[in-house]
């Protein structure tokens, strides 16, 4: 066992946090819905991604949108929004 | 790397303690966008000290110094001064409320700082109630929204006008925003950066809350644009005592452009108990709100 001493020593100055995705977990298992992307009806406009409150919408010019099921809590508000209806809400279990 | 003319790092960590759909976090996501890595958050008890997350992780990607709720103002002002002992000039200090921590509890803070002319920027997401701790009403809570202190008949006393309050300081930089229009608040964060070395400049964004205002998460987008379509949240700033429309609102001082209340009442849950003459009284303090808005522009 080590003595309360040295281990006060390792202790940091204040509980100081590094910033890291996942910082509540991996948050996709929050999920009821889940958005589907059919990339033959997007137009790649990046709504989506615009009005993604959660930054899991990965956006590129050349492949479009792609949704990073880890940590998307299907809040829904990208389907929502999509002008080109291209977003499916779809059942998880 | 932009996309749509916005900048592709992000700064809100995915994965962060915000409820789905969270107005407050899309908002925030936009503001750190504009401000940039050299940043110092300065957040009082409220949401956002939740979004964070657990130790030994954070959910934003720039410093926080965690303050108590009444405090922000005053902790803005510490850190102000003490970067500028060590001589760092180049970072933005941020003081990041909410509604309840500045229109209520945070507002000697506030004003105090806006009155030293500290040079910071206090951005207050207002999400109408105190939705961390359960959905208590605050000075900000709109005429007629039910809240757990607010039961049955709603709130009877109309919101708490805190941009106009704060112009009152005559501080250099006064803008409403909301989080259904991320560009609009985007090009307003980067102007009060700019304004950088003259003092207070405030900013006031309306951020929907699903859980709070009762509503499905999906929509939180339509219900912000609504809120501003109604001329219901009027988006202006104030640049150096400058009065200026701005984004969708510059076309609605014509009252028959305006749609009617209703449309942004009925989507909510918090509105559910109101009753005709309760929207009339809406519709009344909105369009009173424009004659004032009127004015201003007249005496400009």
């Amino acid at each position: 066992m080590q003595s309360s001493s040295s281990l006060l020593e390792k202790l940091p100055l204040t509980p100081l946090s590094k910033p890291a995705k996942g910082a509540m977990g991996k948050t996709g298992s929050w999920r009821t819905l889940k958005p589907v992307i059919d990339l033959n009806k997007c137009t790649k406009c990046g709504l989506c991604w615009l009005y993604c409150p959660e930054a899991t919408v990965i956006f590129t010019k050349e492949e479009g949108p792609k949704i990073d099921y880890v940590y998307c809590k299907g809040c829904g508000i990208c389907a929502e929004e999509c002008p080109a209806k291209a977003i499916d809400m779809v059942r998880e279990f | 790397m932009t996309i749509l003319g916005l900048p592709e790092e992000e700064y809100i960590m995915s994965g962060n303690a915000s409820c789905p759909g969270c107005g407050a976090a899309l908002a925030l996501r936009h503001v750190l966008k504009a401000l940039g890595k050299r940043t110092v958050l300065v957040i009082p008890a409220c949401c956002t000290s939740v979004i964070q997350g657990l130790y030994p992780r954070s959910g934003i990607g720039v410093p926080v110094l965690n303050m108590a709720f009444e405090a922000t103002g005053a902790a803005a002002s510490g850190v102000v001064a003490a970067l500028k002992a060590k001589g760092k000039d180049d970072i933005t200090v941020v003081g990041w409320a909410g509604d309840g921590g500045t229109a209520d509890i945070g507002i000697q803070a506030l004003s105090g700082a806006a009155e030293r002319k500290t040079d910071f920027i206090y951005i207050c997401y207002d999400n109408e109630a105190y939705m961390n701790t359960g959905i208590q009403r605050s000075g900000a809570t709109p005429y007629g929204a039910l809240t757990t202190t607010t039961p049955v008949l709603g709130k009877k006393e109309h919101k708490k006008d805190m941009p106009m309050i704060m112009a009152a300081h005559k501080i250099p930089y006064v803008a409403t925003a909301t989080s259904g229009y991320p560009k609009d608040l985007y090009e307003k964060v980067k102007r009060a950066k700019e304004l950088k070395g003259e003092g207070t400049k405030y900013l006031h964004i309306l951020s929907p809350c699903p859980p709070g205002w009762r509503y499905d998460s999906k929509l939180t987008v339509k219900i912000s644009k609504l809120a501003v379509e109604t001329g219901l949240w009027i988006l202006y700033e104030i640049d150096r005592g400058k009065f200026k429309l701005s984004g969708p609102s510059k076309r609605l001082l014509d009252p028959s452009k305006r749609k009617p209340v209703e449309e942004y009442l009925k989507l909510q849950g918090r509105f559910r108990g109101l009753s005709d003459e309760d929207i009339r009284e809406i519709q009344r303090w909105v369009d009173e709100n424009w004659k004032n808005i009127e004015k201003m522009m007249e005496t400009e």
